[in-house]
């Protein structure tokens, strides 16, 4: 078990044609996502070669749903098209989009919020490096697993932990540190750093208190916004799997964007401190140093 | 992005917002030329700078004659002005704004924001003007009134009315406020910005409005589809290293310590700052070199990095993900050559290839410290920085 992916999904890439689209596609394909297809608008009923495979290349969303029972769609689509992407995917009523594209304009994802608020479709980011239930490894090909996004696939390993993260690279940190200790990963869950994400931290807790795979829960935040306080006062209340925690930017300076658009304290608020202490009341295990996050996790589940 | 309050009185009042008649002016001379052109007894020369708290610092002045108006630029000219957002070396001024006076009978406070958790922009008022919203929020937080909106919609009539009657609107002012508010909001969305803010709008004695300050701020994210909004950007009010780094795609803001960091992803990033002070130092600047950084990026990274008088050590932490660490360790090894590096250096890789990438490094037979963890890039680091060997 898992959340959100998995060996059954049917994945179609938006954008597949691009350089990004078709890279990752690629390493998709490597992991053994089941990606079924693409979409690039104009170049419907065409094959795009990737990395050997021969992928199905459709003009629209709703074309590629109809031909592929796709249920999960990835989007490369640059940042100034993104969201009309989103909105197509979210009209072809696809059940899972991943947006990795970064630098959409957040009016944008206002807009996309009102028509999403009242669909049936998840959205994961945008900015964000996807999602990926880890696979096993076995006679030199992988197995079983799903990676829709940019991540390296090869730092994961299978196992228990659930680890959701408004980052990228320090999500794959936390991943790495967790594989070497021996920790596996039930899924993975990159919910970006904007400050309109489709996927809050509180969604994907509760997604994984309630899969009984996983058994415990690294939560990886960062300044700005208050998604980190409402997650501390959903933890309290409805989680009882173990919970790590960290916050990045204890030591950013206020009114300060760092690099993420979602990532700045404003007003005097979305700091650090006043975060920490929100999970720390409700019972997180807050580890102080990035470095011990992986470690913090295998000391609270004695393992 | 920021402008000048000069830019968003104009920006507004293209949308219909009532503003003063004003002039630009460069020097002390100009000033007195603008107060002539004016026509107005009493005007006010204000400092134009991207920073509030322009009034307290002595940047905004009432003026009743040419000669006035000539001193008190003068004065603004003469040195930075130093304001509660500046931070203790202040903000040079290289213009000011001279503007027309007004008879005022009340202040109000508008803005429009994007709220995050509501995930809606929404147009904060209140009967508070001419002081800090977010002062107004900690001592009056019931002085407070809002309206979320649809941004597909826009701000509708009824709300605008609804917000004009809780701010105690009647008669001329509540028919001039009710387009006003509506205004604000087709601004907020149409040129993507960030935050729009009329602090104060004053009531005039006449039942009048007038936008008498005014702070716009775009999304970064929405420029590219806005020309004229880039067109009012101020080079000279931005951070020349930020500016630097944007322009070879990297983020960067600086920081007052003396350890430079370079560092792939904003999360990771923000955690090897917040490594460093546990280590007991202090980070230089916050630097992301993005997901897939070239060996150009990093050279340039490393250049901007040295540029601080105040770097002592520099610590690079890159988890190599789709980015080898072997190519990431051949970039910073060609980079390091080429500027020939003068302070000590910590590499801390991890991710593909980390093997190799370490190897090059040690064997490189440049002074280059390898770490395996955060942790311990950032202690040694620090020692180094601290004159202690890395």
């Amino acid at each position: 078990m898992s959340i959100l992916v998995g060996k059954s999904t049917r994945v179609i890439c938006q954008g597949i044609t691009g350089e990004a689209g078709k890279f990752h596609t690629q390493k998709a394909i490597e992991y053994g996502t089941n990606m079924v297809g693409g979409v690039t608008p104009g170049k419907g009923g065409t094959v795009v070669d990737v990395g050997g495979a021969q992928v199905p290349v459709f003009g629209s969303v709703a074309d590629a749903v109809e031909k592929t029972g796709a249920d999960a769609s990835v989007i490369y689509v640059p940042a100034a098209f993104a969201a009309d992407a989103i909105l197509e995917a979210i009209d072809a009523k696809v059940a899972l989009v991943i947006c990795i594209t970064e630098g959409i304009p957040v009016n944008d994802m206002a807009r996309v919020h009102r028509v999403l608020a009242h669909s049936s479709t998840r959205l994961i980011g945008p900015n964000c490096p996807g999602v990926i239930t880890p696979g096993t490894f076995e006679e030199g090909q992988h197995k079983s697993g799903c990676k829709i996004g940019i991540m390296p696939g090869y730092i994961h390993r299978p196992g228990t932990i659930g680890v959701v993260s408004r980052s990228g690279t320090l999500t794959y940190e936390a991943v790495w540190q967790l594989t070497q200790l021996g920790l596996g990963q039930s899924t993975c869950v990159g919910i970006g750093g904007d400050p309109l994400p489709g996927t809050t931290f509180v969604d994907v807790l509760r997604l994984f208190q309630d899969d009984p795979a996983t058994e415990g829960i690294v939560m990886i935040g960062e300044i700005g916004g208050s998604a980190e306080e409402d997650a501390a006062r959903f933890i309290e209340e409805h989680v009882t799997k173990p919970v790590v925690g960290f916050i990045a930017g204890q030591s950013a300076p206020p009114g300060k964007r760092m690099g993420h658009a979602g990532a700045i304290i404003a007003g005097g608020k979305g700091t650090a401190a006043e975060k920490v202490k929100a999970l720390k009341k409700a019972g997180v295990s807050m580890a102080t140093n990035p470095a011990r996050l992986g470690a913090t996790m295998k000391e609270l589940l004695g393992a | 992005m920021k402008i000048h309050e000069y830019q968003a009185k104009e920006l507004l009042a293209k949308f219909g917002v009532p503003t003063l008649r004003g002039a630009l002016a460069h020097d002390a001379d100009g000033a007195a030329k603008a107060y002539a052109a004016l026509g107005s007894k009493v005007s006010v020369v204000k400092a134009q700078v991207h920073a509030g708290g322009r009034g307290k610092a002595g940047g905004v002045k009432l003026v009743k004659s040419a000669d006035e108006a000539k001193k008190a630029a003068a004065g603004m000219f003469a040195k930075p002005l130093v304001t509660h957002q500046t931070g203790p070396e202040g903000a040079k001024v290289r213009k000011v704004w001279v503007e027309e006076g007004c008879e005022i009978a009340r202040e109000l406070y508008l803005g429009v924001v994007l709220d995050r958790a509501a995930r809606m922009p929404v147009v904060m008022a209140s009967t508070e003007g001419g002081v800090e919203i977010e002062e107004v929020a900690e001592k009056h937080p019931e002085k407070i009134v809002r309206e979320w909106f649809d941004p597909l919609q826009g701000l509708t009539g009824f709300q605008a009315r609804r917000l004009a009657l809780k701010l105690g609107m009647a008669g001329d002012a509540f028919k001039a406020a009710v387009p006003l508010l509506q205004a604000l909001a087709k601004c907020f969305l149409e040129k993507d910005c960030s935050m729009v803010e009329i602090n104060p709008l004053v009531v005039t004695k006449a039942g009048g409005l007038i936008a008498l300050d005014a702070k716009v701020a775009f999304d970064g994210n929405g420029l590219f589809r806005h020309k004229d909004v880039v067109a009012f950007r101020d080079k000279d009010e931005e951070d020349a290293r930020e500016l630097a780094a944007s322009e070879h795609g990297l983020s960067w803001v600086s920081l007052d310590g003396n350890v430079g960091c370079m560092v792939n992803g904003a999360g990771l990033a923000m955690a090897t700052m917040d490594a460093i002070k546990l280590a007991g130092g202090f980070p230089a600047n916050f630097l992301d070199v993005g997901g897939g950084a070239t060996k150009e990026q990093v050279s340039a990274a490393f250049k901007l990095i040295l540029k601080d008088p105040k770097v002592k050590a520099v610590l690079v932490n890159i988890f190599g993900g789709i980015a080898k660490c072997d190519v990431i360790a051949g970039g910073i090894l060609a980079a390091a050559k080429e500027i020939s590096l003068t302070v000590p250096l910590v590499v801390r890789l991890e991710g593909t290839n980390v093997e190799i990438g370490r190897k090059m490094l040690d064997e490189s037979g440049m002074k280059i410290h390898t770490a395996s963890t955060i942790d311990a890039a950032a202690k040694a680091v620090v020692k180094a920085a601290q004159g202690g060997k890395a």
